[in-house]
């Protein structure tokens, strides 16, 4: 299966550590021929204003958004990538994919010194609640209809995991804590992809 | 739900980078930098190149100066304080931003202690020249390092000693018997754990940026091709012609570093870069990369 890492920006190396670990070589995808041929693409967690520009600037905005619009690809966005996908960012213009039916509050618990860690129970995933990591990180304030809620935050309900079809994305960081249970949920998303 | 743990704090890190930290000194400047795709930016209220040409007693910024930069960008802001100045340290806590430089740059405020810094929540960068010391902030409980170059001089050629230094120093230990760890600590003056820890990853365990010299877009991907996970750029970018224009070139370059092609292109008529000097002709005490124990 190829599966690659959007290279812009961000924590690219360990989601590609993290696919190794699943059998799965990720390639780094930093120019529009790098789209070729994947089922599959991960947006790092990194500053989305950063990538965002980075994918303007070097022309990587509208064939990502080409290839999820088209079902070639399926696409997972962690933190920074969430945000990327959405079709909405309360109070930042910004550059956006505006594939997922979904309303982002970027930096929602505020500064570094309110990260956290904190168990969360996703549905789907078997084998007890997930080790998530918030790094300055945003929520879902709001989603449509087709958008199938994956997690909340226990305590507020906050929702920080939602998957519309063979869109993914989560608030937190899968990638840096050793458990593969939503890398391995996002390549069976990738399995669906026609090749 | 568990705040300020080293996941937390080494994570943060992480997510910076492929990037680059832009040092400012005015909200303006920070705009600036968010425009041209910086991922976090430093306030200060001098960049390096100033603090050298001023002298004095340099120390944390005046927290309004903090603040005005924190409310004017959205993306991570980080500030200095000195090497030692626990109190200062506290006072940036306080003001809720992303992350502390315990910084060499300031004049230091104490020439043996460095801040515990592990009963903080907000994590802390520090500047390394080699191996001993990078680990010695590790142990102290910094969640990134930077090699130190020398700031303040556009002249990249301590960076590259510092990174290069560092580097050399991983791949020895991973050359070695298990029982020559011991002595290698003891020479290094750090702490065991951490040398086998290196010895065994072939790296260190935090993301290490480079920073003291950077001014041009091949010099950031020269970093970054001799391992430096990221970029910062301080005097490089406001001390020269058009700051939006080599700021942004920068960004590109970090990206883009293993491509020469588009480093050759981002780096066409960007106008005159800072004037640099000449790390050999200056006198040990203006050197500020010495600064650190």
């Amino acid at each position: 299966m190829n599966v690659g890492v959007l290279a812009l920006q961000g924590d690219v190396r360990e989601h590609a550590r993290a696919l190794g670990d699943l059998g799965v070589q990720a390639s780094e995808v930093r120019l529009p021929k790098d789209l070729e041929d994947l089922q599959g693409l991960i947006i790092p967690g990194g500053e989305s204003t950063t990538i965002g520009k980075l994918m303007v600037i070097f022309d990587m905005l509208e064939p990502i958004r080409q290839r999820i619009m088209a079902e070639e690809m399926a696409v997972w966005g962690t933190c920074a990538g969430m945000i990327l996908l959405s079709k909405n960012v309360v109070g930042h213009t910004q550059p956006l994919l505006r594939v997922m039916n979904s309303t982002i509050q970027r930096n929602a618990f505020g500064s570094q010194v309110a990260s956290f860690e904190a168990d969360v129970p996703i549905a789907g995933i078997e084998g007890g609640p997930f080790p998530a990591v918030f790094i300055r990180a945003p929520l879902v304030e709001a989603v449509g209809p087709e958008v199938e809620v994956l997690a909340r935050l226990p305590g507020d309900g906050s929702i920080v995991a939602i998957q519309e079809d063979l869109m993914l994305a989560t608030a937190f960081h899968p990638e840096i804590v050793d458990d593969r249970r939503l890398h391995r949920h996002f390549l069976t998303v990738c399995a669906r992809v026609d090749s | 739900m568990e705040l300020g743990t080293w996941r937390v704090k080494t994570g943060m890190a992480q997510m910076l980078k492929g990037g680059v930290i832009m040092d400012v000194v005015t909200p303006e400047q920070a705009r600036i930098a968010e425009d041209a795709g910086a991922v976090a930016v430093m306030a200060l209220e001098r960049v390096p190149a100033d603090i050298r040409a001023q002298g004095g007693v340099a120390r944390m910024s005046d927290p309004e100066l903090v603040t005005a930069i924190k409310n004017s960008v959205s993306i991570p802001v980080m500030a200095k304080c000195r090497i030692g100045h626990f109190v200062e340290a506290q006072v940036l806590e306080a003001l809720g931003i992303d992350y502390i430089d315990e910084s060499e740059v300031l004049t230091p405020a104490d020439e043996e202690h460095h801040i515990a810094k592990d009963v903080f929540t907000i994590p802390f960068v520090c500047g390394a020249r080699d191996l001993g010391e990078a680990l010695r902030r590790l142990g102290e409980g910094a969640a990134m390092i930077r090699t130190k170059g020398e700031a303040g001089t556009g002249n990249v050629v301590e960076a590259v000693r510092h990174i290069r230094t560092v580097n050399g120093a991983i791949r020895r230990l991973q050359n070695m018997r298990p029982e020559e760890l011991m002595a290698e600590a003891k020479e290094l003056g750090a702490p065991y754990s951490l040398v086998v820890e290196v010895a065994e990853r072939g790296a260190l365990p935090v993301v290490n940026f480079s920073a003291g010299g950077i001014a041009t877009p091949a010099d950031a991907a020269l970093m970054m091709q001799l391992g430096c996970d990221g970029n910062f750029v301080g005097s490089g970018i406001f001390k020269s012609e058009d700051p939006a224009v080599r700021a942004a070139a920068i960004v590109k370059a970090t990206t883009h570093y293993q491509d020469a092609q588009i480093v050759a292109d981002v780096s066409r008529g960007l106008g005159e870069p800072m004037s640099g000097l000449d790390v050999r002709s200056m006198p040990d005490e203006e050197l500020l990369a010495v600064r650190g124990w």
